[in-house]
Protein backbone atom coordinates (compact mmCIF):
# COMPACT_ATOMS: atom_id res chain seq x y z
CA UNK A 1 0.00 0.00 0.00
CA UNK A 2 1.27 3.41 -1.02
CA UNK A 3 0.22 5.07 2.21
CA UNK A 4 2.23 2.63 4.26
CA UNK A 5 5.31 3.22 2.14
CA UNK A 6 5.14 6.94 2.90
CA UNK A 7 4.28 6.18 6.49
CA UNK A 8 7.76 4.91 7.21
CA UNK A 9 9.41 7.89 8.99
CA UNK A 10 12.86 7.29 7.48
CA UNK A 11 11.44 7.09 3.97
CA UNK A 12 9.26 10.13 4.66
CA UNK A 13 12.34 12.12 5.69
CA UNK A 14 14.17 11.08 2.52
CA UNK A 15 11.32 11.95 0.16
CA UNK A 16 10.18 15.13 1.92
CA UNK A 17 13.72 16.51 1.85
CA UNK A 18 13.53 16.36 -1.95
CA UNK A 19 9.97 17.72 -2.25
CA UNK A 20 10.03 20.51 0.37
CA UNK A 21 12.52 22.87 -1.35
CA UNK A 22 10.52 22.68 -4.59
CA UNK A 23 7.31 23.42 -2.72
CA UNK A 24 9.05 26.41 -1.15
CA UNK A 25 10.17 27.77 -4.53
CA UNK A 26 6.68 27.28 -6.00
CA UNK A 27 5.16 28.99 -2.95
CA UNK A 28 7.34 32.04 -3.46
CA UNK A 29 6.65 32.26 -7.19
CA UNK A 30 2.86 31.89 -6.86
CA UNK A 31 2.73 34.22 -3.87
CA UNK A 32 4.59 36.99 -5.69
CA UNK A 33 2.48 36.58 -8.85
CA UNK A 34 -0.82 36.29 -6.96
CA UNK A 35 -0.21 39.22 -4.62
CA UNK A 36 1.26 41.50 -7.29
CA UNK A 37 -1.62 40.72 -9.66
CA UNK A 38 -4.19 41.11 -6.89
CA UNK A 39 -2.81 44.22 -5.22
CA UNK A 40 -1.57 46.18 -8.25
CA UNK A 41 -3.09 44.92 -11.52
CA UNK A 42 -6.63 43.75 -10.66
CA UNK A 43 -9.27 46.48 -11.20
CA UNK A 44 -10.92 48.44 -8.38
CA UNK A 45 -14.24 47.22 -7.07
CA UNK A 46 -17.25 49.33 -8.07
CA UNK A 47 -18.31 49.84 -4.45
CA UNK A 48 -15.23 49.44 -2.31
CA UNK A 49 -12.51 50.81 -4.56
CA UNK A 50 -9.17 49.40 -3.48
CA UNK A 51 -10.34 48.34 -0.03
CA UNK A 52 -11.62 45.03 -1.40
CA UNK A 53 -8.02 43.98 -2.13
CA UNK A 54 -7.77 42.55 1.37
CA UNK A 55 -9.62 39.51 -0.04
CA UNK A 56 -6.34 38.41 -1.67
CA UNK A 57 -5.07 37.65 1.83
CA UNK A 58 -8.31 37.23 3.78
CA UNK A 59 -10.01 34.66 1.54
CA UNK A 60 -6.98 32.31 1.16
CA UNK A 61 -6.25 32.56 4.91
CA UNK A 62 -9.86 31.76 5.83
CA UNK A 63 -10.03 28.91 3.35
CA UNK A 64 -6.76 27.46 4.61
CA UNK A 65 -7.86 27.81 8.24
CA UNK A 66 -10.65 25.32 7.48
CA UNK A 67 -8.67 23.14 5.06
CA UNK A 68 -5.87 22.80 7.61
CA UNK A 69 -8.33 21.73 10.29
CA UNK A 70 -9.83 19.17 7.92
CA UNK A 71 -6.35 17.81 7.27
CA UNK A 72 -5.60 17.71 11.00
CA UNK A 73 -8.84 15.84 11.73
CA UNK A 74 -8.20 13.37 8.90
CA UNK A 75 -4.65 12.69 10.09
CA UNK A 76 -5.97 12.31 13.64
CA UNK A 77 -8.55 9.75 12.48
CA UNK A 78 -5.81 7.79 10.70
CA UNK A 79 -3.71 8.02 13.86
CA UNK A 80 -6.53 6.68 16.04
CA UNK A 81 -7.59 3.90 13.70
CA UNK A 82 -4.23 2.68 12.35
CA UNK A 83 -2.13 3.79 15.34
CA UNK A 84 0.58 5.19 13.13
CA UNK A 85 2.90 7.75 14.75
CA UNK A 86 3.53 9.60 11.46
CA UNK A 87 -0.20 10.40 11.19
CA UNK A 88 -0.16 11.80 14.74
CA UNK A 89 2.92 13.87 13.96
CA UNK A 90 1.31 15.21 10.75
CA UNK A 91 -1.75 16.36 12.68
CA UNK A 92 0.45 17.88 15.36
CA UNK A 93 2.57 19.67 12.75
CA UNK A 94 -0.50 21.15 11.04
CA UNK A 95 -2.04 22.74 14.16
CA UNK A 96 0.13 25.88 14.58
CA UNK A 97 -0.04 26.56 10.82
CA UNK A 98 -3.82 26.37 10.94
CA UNK A 99 -3.93 28.58 14.01
CA UNK A 100 -1.80 31.17 12.20
CA UNK A 101 -4.12 31.12 9.16
CA UNK A 102 -7.14 31.51 11.45
CA UNK A 103 -5.59 34.45 13.29
CA UNK A 104 -4.67 36.06 9.97
CA UNK A 105 -8.23 35.58 8.67
CA UNK A 106 -9.73 37.13 11.80
CA UNK A 107 -7.25 40.02 11.78
CA UNK A 108 -7.61 40.95 8.10
CA UNK A 109 -11.39 40.59 8.31
CA UNK A 110 -11.47 42.91 11.28
CA UNK A 111 -9.31 45.52 9.50
CA UNK A 112 -11.71 45.49 6.56
CA UNK A 113 -14.79 45.41 8.79
CA UNK A 114 -14.12 48.73 10.48
CA UNK A 115 -14.36 50.99 7.39
CA UNK A 116 -16.82 48.83 5.42
CA UNK A 117 -19.25 47.46 7.98
CA UNK A 118 -18.62 50.10 10.62
CA UNK A 119 -17.26 47.72 13.26
CA UNK A 120 -14.12 45.67 13.93
CA UNK A 121 -16.07 42.80 15.39
CA UNK A 122 -19.61 41.45 15.64
CA UNK A 123 -20.81 38.23 17.24
CA UNK A 124 -22.46 36.84 14.14
CA UNK A 125 -22.40 33.13 13.31
CA UNK A 126 -19.49 33.35 10.83
CA UNK A 127 -17.13 35.40 12.98
CA UNK A 128 -17.98 33.52 16.16
CA UNK A 129 -17.49 30.06 14.61
CA UNK A 130 -14.15 31.17 13.12
CA UNK A 131 -13.06 32.37 16.58
CA UNK A 132 -14.13 28.99 17.99
CA UNK A 133 -11.85 27.42 15.35
CA UNK A 134 -8.90 29.40 16.72
CA UNK A 135 -9.65 28.16 20.24
CA UNK A 136 -9.94 24.57 18.95
CA UNK A 137 -6.43 24.88 17.49
CA UNK A 138 -5.17 26.29 20.81
CA UNK A 139 -6.88 23.48 22.74
CA UNK A 140 -5.38 20.86 20.43
CA UNK A 141 -1.87 22.31 20.84
CA UNK A 142 -2.34 22.61 24.60
CA UNK A 143 -3.05 18.87 24.87
CA UNK A 144 0.29 18.04 23.26
CA UNK A 145 2.00 20.43 25.68
CA UNK A 146 0.17 19.26 28.78
CA UNK A 147 0.37 15.47 28.46
CA UNK A 148 3.88 14.02 28.94
CA UNK A 149 3.25 10.54 27.58
CA UNK A 150 3.42 11.12 23.82
CA UNK A 151 1.19 8.24 22.74
CA UNK A 152 -1.43 9.28 25.28
CA UNK A 153 -1.14 12.91 24.14
CA UNK A 154 -1.64 11.79 20.54
CA UNK A 155 -4.83 9.95 21.44
CA UNK A 156 -6.38 12.78 23.46
CA UNK A 157 -5.37 15.41 20.90
CA UNK A 158 -6.86 13.30 18.11
CA UNK A 159 -10.20 13.15 19.94
CA UNK A 160 -10.14 16.95 20.37
CA UNK A 161 -9.43 17.34 16.64
CA UNK A 162 -12.22 14.95 15.65
CA UNK A 163 -14.81 16.52 17.94
CA UNK A 164 -13.90 19.98 16.65
CA UNK A 165 -14.19 19.02 12.99
CA UNK A 166 -17.97 19.50 13.35
CA UNK A 167 -17.19 23.23 13.46
CA UNK A 168 -15.77 23.28 9.90
CA UNK A 169 -19.09 22.80 8.03
CA UNK A 170 -20.68 25.18 10.55
CA UNK A 171 -18.21 27.91 9.53
CA UNK A 172 -18.71 27.20 5.83
CA UNK A 173 -22.52 27.22 5.92
CA UNK A 174 -23.03 29.72 8.77
CA UNK A 175 -23.77 32.46 6.24
CA UNK A 176 -26.51 30.33 4.63
CA UNK A 177 -28.08 28.91 7.77
CA UNK A 178 -28.36 32.12 9.79
CA UNK A 179 -28.62 35.88 9.35
CA UNK A 180 -25.10 37.19 9.55
CA UNK A 181 -23.33 40.47 8.91
CA UNK A 182 -20.68 38.57 6.97
CA UNK A 183 -21.47 38.23 3.27
CA UNK A 184 -22.38 34.85 1.74
CA UNK A 185 -19.90 32.76 -0.28
CA UNK A 186 -18.58 34.28 -3.52
CA UNK A 187 -16.53 31.43 -5.02
CA UNK A 188 -17.87 28.02 -3.98
CA UNK A 189 -21.62 28.43 -4.39
CA UNK A 190 -24.42 27.34 -6.67
CA UNK A 191 -24.65 29.37 -9.87
CA UNK A 192 -20.88 29.95 -10.11
CA UNK A 193 -18.58 32.56 -8.63
CA UNK A 194 -19.88 36.09 -8.19
CA UNK A 195 -16.45 37.65 -8.53
CA UNK A 196 -15.45 39.13 -11.85
CA UNK A 197 -12.79 36.94 -13.61
CA UNK A 198 -10.27 39.83 -13.50
CA UNK A 199 -10.40 39.61 -9.71
CA UNK A 200 -11.04 35.88 -9.42
CA UNK A 201 -7.87 34.72 -11.21
CA UNK A 202 -5.38 36.48 -8.93
CA UNK A 203 -7.48 35.28 -5.98
CA UNK A 204 -7.22 31.65 -7.15
CA UNK A 205 -3.45 32.04 -7.54
CA UNK A 206 -3.24 33.41 -3.99
CA UNK A 207 -5.24 30.42 -2.75
CA UNK A 208 -2.82 28.10 -4.58
CA UNK A 209 0.13 29.95 -3.03
CA UNK A 210 -1.31 29.58 0.47
CA UNK A 211 -1.85 25.86 -0.19
CA UNK A 212 1.76 25.44 -1.29
CA UNK A 213 2.91 27.43 1.72
CA UNK A 214 0.94 25.06 3.95
CA UNK A 215 2.53 21.99 2.32
CA UNK A 216 6.05 23.46 2.63
CA UNK A 217 5.75 24.40 6.29
CA UNK A 218 3.95 21.13 7.06
CA UNK A 219 6.77 19.04 5.55
CA UNK A 220 9.40 21.05 7.45
CA UNK A 221 7.51 20.75 10.72
CA UNK A 222 6.94 16.99 10.35
CA UNK A 223 10.66 16.58 9.60
CA UNK A 224 11.60 18.44 12.75
CA UNK A 225 9.07 16.50 14.86
CA UNK A 226 10.49 13.18 13.58
CA UNK A 227 14.02 14.35 14.37
CA UNK A 228 12.91 15.49 17.83
CA UNK A 229 11.53 12.01 18.51
CA UNK A 230 14.74 10.41 17.31
CA UNK A 231 16.84 12.70 19.53
CA UNK A 232 14.65 11.90 22.49
CA UNK A 233 15.03 8.18 21.76
CA UNK A 234 18.83 8.54 21.57
CA UNK A 235 18.95 10.53 24.84
CA UNK A 236 16.92 7.84 26.58
CA UNK A 237 19.25 5.15 25.32
CA UNK A 238 22.33 7.11 26.43
CA UNK A 239 20.77 7.65 29.86
CA UNK A 240 20.04 3.95 30.15
CA UNK A 241 23.58 3.16 29.04
CA UNK A 242 25.14 5.34 31.73
CA UNK A 243 22.83 3.88 34.37
CA UNK A 244 23.78 0.36 33.44
CA UNK A 245 27.48 1.19 33.15
CA UNK B 1 4.91 -1.21 8.63
CA UNK B 2 3.04 -3.82 6.63
CA UNK B 3 -0.70 -3.40 6.47
CA UNK B 4 -2.45 -6.10 8.42
CA UNK B 5 -5.02 -8.17 6.54
CA UNK B 6 -8.52 -7.58 7.82
CA UNK B 7 -9.10 -11.14 9.00
CA UNK B 8 -6.31 -11.01 11.60
CA UNK B 9 -7.00 -9.91 15.14
CA UNK B 10 -5.15 -6.59 14.60
CA UNK B 11 -7.15 -6.05 11.41
CA UNK B 12 -10.41 -6.62 13.25
CA UNK B 13 -9.40 -4.12 15.92
CA UNK B 14 -8.66 -1.53 13.25
CA UNK B 15 -12.02 -2.12 11.64
CA UNK B 16 -13.71 -1.78 15.01
CA UNK B 17 -11.91 1.50 15.71
CA UNK B 18 -12.87 2.77 12.25
CA UNK B 19 -16.57 2.17 12.90
CA UNK B 20 -16.25 3.60 16.40
CA UNK B 21 -14.85 6.86 15.02
CA UNK B 22 -17.49 6.95 12.28
CA UNK B 23 -20.41 6.33 14.66
CA UNK B 24 -19.15 8.80 17.27
CA UNK B 25 -18.80 11.53 14.66
CA UNK B 26 -22.29 10.85 13.26
CA UNK B 27 -23.89 10.95 16.70
CA UNK B 28 -21.96 14.10 17.59
CA UNK B 29 -22.99 15.79 14.32
CA UNK B 30 -26.64 14.93 14.97
CA UNK B 31 -26.47 16.28 18.52
CA UNK B 32 -24.80 19.52 17.44
CA UNK B 33 -27.31 19.86 14.59
CA UNK B 34 -30.24 19.55 16.99
CA UNK B 35 -28.76 22.08 19.41
CA UNK B 36 -28.05 24.58 16.64
CA UNK B 37 -31.51 24.28 15.12
CA UNK B 38 -33.04 24.78 18.58
CA UNK B 39 -30.93 27.90 19.06
CA UNK B 40 -31.61 29.25 15.57
CA UNK B 41 -33.25 32.47 16.79
CA UNK B 42 -30.45 33.45 19.12
CA UNK B 43 -27.72 32.60 16.59
CA UNK B 44 -29.25 34.73 13.87
CA UNK B 45 -27.85 38.22 14.07
CA UNK B 46 -30.92 40.25 13.21
CA UNK B 47 -34.68 40.28 12.60
CA UNK B 48 -36.07 41.43 9.30
CA UNK B 49 -38.94 43.94 9.20
CA UNK B 50 -41.52 41.15 8.87
CA UNK B 51 -40.17 39.43 12.03
CA UNK B 52 -40.22 42.74 13.87
CA UNK B 53 -43.88 43.35 13.04
CA UNK B 54 -45.11 39.76 13.43
CA UNK B 55 -43.45 39.15 16.78
CA UNK B 56 -44.85 42.33 18.35
CA UNK B 57 -41.48 43.31 19.79
CA UNK B 58 -42.38 45.75 22.61
CA UNK B 59 -41.28 49.38 22.47
CA UNK B 60 -37.89 49.99 23.98
CA UNK B 61 -36.66 46.38 23.69
CA UNK B 62 -33.14 46.29 22.27
CA UNK B 63 -32.97 44.34 18.98
CA UNK B 64 -31.09 44.24 15.69
CA UNK B 65 -33.00 44.87 12.50
CA UNK B 66 -31.65 43.99 9.06
CA UNK B 67 -32.70 44.42 5.44
CA UNK B 68 -32.16 46.59 2.39
CA UNK B 69 -32.24 50.38 2.56
CA UNK B 70 -35.32 51.24 0.50
CA UNK B 71 -34.73 53.28 -2.67
CA UNK B 72 -35.49 57.03 -2.38
CA UNK B 73 -36.08 56.77 1.36
CA UNK B 74 -32.82 58.29 2.62
CA UNK B 75 -33.02 61.84 3.99
CA UNK B 76 -30.61 63.92 6.02
CA UNK B 77 -31.99 66.27 8.67
CA UNK B 78 -31.00 69.95 8.87
CA UNK B 79 -28.48 69.33 11.66
CA UNK B 80 -26.45 67.26 9.15
CA UNK B 81 -26.08 64.37 11.59
CA UNK B 82 -29.51 62.77 11.79
CA UNK B 83 -30.61 60.40 9.05
CA UNK B 84 -33.96 58.89 8.17
CA UNK B 85 -34.31 55.83 5.94
CA UNK B 86 -36.56 52.83 5.45
CA UNK B 87 -35.43 49.23 5.85
CA UNK B 88 -37.34 46.76 3.73
CA UNK B 89 -37.35 42.99 3.23
CA UNK B 90 -39.64 43.19 0.21
CA UNK B 91 -42.81 42.45 2.19
CA UNK B 92 -42.63 44.98 5.01
CA UNK B 93 -40.87 48.28 5.65
CA UNK B 94 -39.72 49.93 8.87
CA UNK B 95 -38.62 53.57 9.11
CA UNK B 96 -35.37 54.10 10.97
CA UNK B 97 -33.91 57.25 12.49
CA UNK B 98 -30.20 57.38 13.31
CA UNK B 99 -27.83 60.03 14.59
CA UNK B 100 -24.15 59.38 13.99
CA UNK B 101 -21.60 58.45 11.35
CA UNK B 102 -22.55 56.02 8.59
CA UNK B 103 -20.15 53.33 7.29
CA UNK B 104 -18.62 53.61 3.79
CA UNK B 105 -20.83 51.00 2.22
CA UNK B 106 -24.09 52.57 3.38
CA UNK B 107 -26.32 53.48 0.43
CA UNK B 108 -29.83 52.93 -0.88
CA UNK B 109 -30.42 49.42 -2.15
CA UNK B 110 -27.64 48.09 0.06
CA UNK B 111 -28.05 45.70 3.00
CA UNK B 112 -27.74 47.13 6.50
CA UNK B 113 -28.04 45.90 10.07
CA UNK B 114 -29.13 48.48 12.65
CA UNK B 115 -29.18 48.13 16.41
CA UNK B 116 -31.73 49.92 18.57
CA UNK B 117 -35.34 49.80 19.67
CA UNK B 118 -38.82 50.66 18.49
CA UNK B 119 -39.82 54.18 19.47
CA UNK B 120 -43.15 55.98 19.27
CA UNK B 121 -45.13 56.04 16.03
CA UNK B 122 -43.52 52.86 14.74
CA UNK B 123 -40.18 54.51 14.09
CA UNK B 124 -37.10 52.44 14.89
CA UNK B 125 -34.49 54.45 16.79
CA UNK B 126 -31.06 53.11 15.90
CA UNK B 127 -27.98 53.54 18.05
CA UNK B 128 -25.68 51.81 15.60
CA UNK B 129 -25.76 51.27 11.83
CA UNK B 130 -23.67 48.57 10.15
CA UNK B 131 -23.47 48.12 6.39
CA UNK B 132 -23.63 44.63 4.93
CA UNK B 133 -21.57 43.81 1.87
CA UNK B 134 -23.04 41.42 -0.69
CA UNK B 135 -21.14 38.59 -2.37
CA UNK B 136 -20.58 40.45 -5.65
CA UNK B 137 -17.19 41.82 -6.68
CA UNK B 138 -17.15 43.79 -9.93
CA UNK B 139 -14.78 46.25 -11.57
CA UNK B 140 -16.19 49.77 -11.85
CA UNK B 141 -15.80 49.74 -15.64
CA UNK B 142 -17.96 46.63 -15.97
CA UNK B 143 -20.77 48.21 -13.92
CA UNK B 144 -20.48 51.43 -15.97
CA UNK B 145 -20.76 49.63 -19.28
CA UNK B 146 -23.65 47.52 -17.99
CA UNK B 147 -25.39 50.72 -16.91
CA UNK B 148 -24.72 52.30 -20.29
CA UNK B 149 -26.43 49.41 -22.01
CA UNK B 150 -29.28 49.49 -19.48
CA UNK B 151 -28.53 45.96 -18.30
CA UNK B 152 -27.34 46.70 -14.77
CA UNK B 153 -30.75 46.86 -13.05
CA UNK B 154 -31.83 43.75 -14.84
CA UNK B 155 -28.76 41.82 -13.75
CA UNK B 156 -29.29 42.99 -10.20
CA UNK B 157 -32.90 41.87 -10.16
CA UNK B 158 -31.97 38.47 -11.54
CA UNK B 159 -29.45 37.95 -8.80
CA UNK B 160 -32.02 38.67 -6.07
Amino acid sequence: MLMHKFANPARFLRISKIIAPWCFILTMISLVIGLYWGLFIAPDDYQMGSAYRIIFVHVPASYMSMFCYGFMAFASAVGIIWKHPLADQSARAAAPIGAAFTALALFTGSLWGKPMWGTYWIWDARLTSELVLLFLYFGYMAVWQAVDDQSKAARIAAIVALVGVINVPIIKFSVDWWNTLHQPASIIKSGGASIHPDMLWPLLICILAFNLYFITILLWRIQSLILQRQIRGLRLRIAEGTNNG
Amino acid sequence: MASAPLNTRAGKRKKKRFYLVLTSLTVLALAVGLVLSALEDSISLYLDPTDLIERNIPQGQHVRLGGLVAEDSFTKADDGLTYHFDITDGANTVTVVYKGALPDLFREGQGVVVEGAQGDAGIFIASEVLAKHDENYMPKEVIDSLKKRGLYKQAEEESL
